[in-house]
């Protein structure tokens, strides 16, 4: 099985991002940049199920500037076997961005394509199913377990359920509202990484060296659609940011019993 | 044109998430309709027929759908979208799962989580784990959002039930096989819509001490139990209780957070709430920043005397 990984770089998670003084928009120049979370769940899942066996190859791909090959050094050095980057300057969002991984997806033949649940910039978790519906395949979102069995065989005991599979089928068990969900996937599938999938394995230094020698595949957006042009340019327009409402600052209470008593008495929120 | 609202149900009941979705659809001033989708959900469809501001609903009942994946909802509401302008869901893991798909299959952008609607394109959203509000206007024709609960109202019953309309259903998709659901099965009331929420952090230490020390306050204030990430990873609380940029999002009238760091990715789950208090023994805690009430005190002496104290 071949697998492909799509990952996006963004702010780092500890950094407090700044609005712009005209408010149009976040100020990131200089914020210490990385891949996003869910995408190295992404990547730790690819690289145990090829450790597993189950995995002949795995291609990571990202779309963006030039600066988005940092990201792809790191899927590297963590152990993917190929990097692409989709490089352009134009702002990419959800829906442009499943439709050049389609074309990605069409050029590599994947059988199973790992996105990340959400990025942590834009917050959007679209992108996955977006690209299983442009391709016209299942999809499993927000996974916490993915198993692949051969046909008639018990799948691995981190299902929730396990049952036997059909041939060409993986099985995931999915996050969903008040527990989980165990579906199976007939491949090519897409699926998302919940940040419970794994624990992403650390990148050793020697493993970043070697990464940064490595060749990464680049294509450039706008060749992807000589026949029929892609329209992947941006369709929402971000009028400005602001801070969200803030609260009024806090009450410091010495004891359990005055916080009792505002309860009751100011906030009214017990009797 | 009408609005179109996805509704999600126990098999039971409509979720409340739907009734919420109801007050953000009004501001389109436009017909309501309410699409239900499962198999046996008269009961269900009924329930949307009466609620105020719905105009009609639509019922796709089929034994394909009883439990239903986003590929069959995704494909329902696709060969309805011509007659709307706007597609609504609330922003849960099921609303999530299915209206990408659909704006995916009709070329259009989706807004996720909307907080606020200011124009008839024109949204507010929360971003970077909720540091940032976001204003976004859509180009699109055709409208495709998820609304944050907890940011809308509850609609209310009322008024002569609106009609039912069965919609065509397709064979179903045959690239997914449902296998199996467990469902956490708790006494609390639901953590999504409780009136008090009482969470904990790392610091309760062990799955044992988060019980002893925070249930005995859940039960006395009626209470739904949340948790950080860090909890839950450490496997003190179950998956389905964290709240967060990665959990869920709740706004109950009052939210307890026990030895809780105040992490943005915890904060974008609860800041909304409305009276927040917190128990921290560093002075410094950043969650003293979003709280109304805090104390500064060790939680496994604080929470005791707070719950004998009620
Ligand atoms: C992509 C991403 C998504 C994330 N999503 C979420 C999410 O959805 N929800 C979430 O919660 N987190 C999320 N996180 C994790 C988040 O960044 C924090 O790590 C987490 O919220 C910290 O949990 P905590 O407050 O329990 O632990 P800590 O940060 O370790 O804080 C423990 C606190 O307990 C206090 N304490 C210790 N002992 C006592 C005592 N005896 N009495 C009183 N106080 C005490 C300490 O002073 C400290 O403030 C996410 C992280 C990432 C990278
Ligand atoms: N520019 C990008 N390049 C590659 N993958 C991306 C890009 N943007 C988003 N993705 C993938 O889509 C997932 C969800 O992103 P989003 O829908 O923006 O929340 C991410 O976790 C990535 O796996």
């Amino acid at each position: 099985m071949k697998i492909l990984v799509a990952v996006k770089r963004v702010v780092d998670y500890n950094v407090k991002v700044r609005l712009k003084p005209d408010g149009s928009d976040v100020d990131i120049a200089g914020a210490k940049m990385g891949i996003n979370p869910f995408d190295e769940n992404a990547i730790e899942e690819a690289l145990r199920l090829k450790e597993r066996g189950h995995a002949t190859e795995i291609v990571a791909v990202t779309l963006g500037t030039a600066a988005c090959q940092d990201v792809l050094r790191h899927a590297l050095a963590m152990g993917v076997d190929r990097a692409i980057l989709v490089e352009t300057d134009v702002l990419l969002q959800p829906l442009g961005i499943a439709k050049l991984l389609k074309v990605v997806v069409a050029r590599e033949q994947p059988d199973l394509i790992i996105l990340g649940k959400q990025a942590i910039d834009d917050d959007a978790g679209q992108t996955g199913q977006m690209l299983a519906a442009l391709l016209g395949v299942g999809q499993g979102t927000f996974i916490s377990a993915v198993a692949v069995v051969a046909p008639g065989i018990l799948p691995l005991a981190t299902l929730v359920h396990p049952c036997t599979a059909h041939e060409g089928e993986i099985h995931v068990t999915r996050e969903v509202d008040g527990g989980t969900e165990t579906l199976a996937l007939r491949l090519p599938a897409v699926v998302t990484a919940d940040l419970r999938l794994n624990e992403p394995r650390y990148v050793k230094l020697p493993n970043l060296m070697m990464a940064k020698k490595k060749p990464i595949q680049t294509y450039h957006a706008a060749e992807f659609g000589i026949d029929a042009p892609i329209d992947f340019g941006a369709r929402l327009k971000q009028l400005n940011v602001a801070n969200p409402p803030a609260r009024k600052p806090g009450i410091k209470l010495d004891s359990v019993q005055d916080l009792v008593d505002k309860l009751r008495g100011e906030a009214k929120v017990i009797r | 044109m009408s609005v179109l609202i996805l509704a999600e149900h126990d098999g039971h009941h409509l979720k409340q998430a739907t009734y919420r979705a109801v007050t953000a659809a009004q501001h389109w001033q436009l017909p309501v309709h309410v699409l239900v989708t499962g198999h046996n959900i008269t009961a269900i469809a009924q329930q949307a027929a009466a609620i105020q501001g719905v105009t009609q609903v639509m019922q796709a009942d089929a034994v394909a759908l009883a439990h239903p994946l986003a590929e069959d909802v995704a494909d329902v509401i696709v060969r309805l979208s011509g007659q709307y302008q706007v597609i609504v869901a609330a922003h849960t893991a099921f609303g999530k799962n299915v209206l990408p798909r659909v704006a995916a299959l009709r070329d259009v952008a989706m807004l996720s989580d909307v907080v606020e609607i200011k124009g008839s394109k024109t949204y507010v959203r929360p971003i970077y784990a909720g540091s940032i509000y976001a204003t976004v206007e859509s180009t699109d024709t055709l409208q495709v959002l998820t609304v944050r609960a907890s940011s809308f109202a509850l609609a209310v019953n009322g008024g002569a039930a609106s009609p039912i309309v069965m919609v065509d259903t397709a064979a179903g998709t045959s690239r997914v096989r449902w296998i199996s659901e467990v469902h956490n099965v708790s006494e609390r009331p639901a953590l999504a819509s409780a009136r008090v929420v009482v969470s904990g952090g790392r610091s309760l230490g062990s799955a044992e001490k988060f019980q002893a020390v925070l249930a005995p306050l859940a039960e006395k204030l009626g209470a739904a139990l949340g948790a950080t990430r860090a909890a839950v990873d450490a496997g003190f609380a179950p998956n389905d209780i964290q709240v967060g940029q990665t959990g869920t999002v709740v706004a109950p009238e009052l939210y307890i957070a026990v030895g809780i760091s105040g992490a943005v990715q915890h904060t974008a789950g609860m800041k909304d709430s409305k009276v927040i208090v917190a128990i921290n023994h560093d002075a410094d805690a950043p969650i003293f920043q979003v709280s109304d009430y805090y104390l500064v005190a060790d939680l496994f002496e604080a929470v005791p005397a707070l719950t004998k104290a009620i």
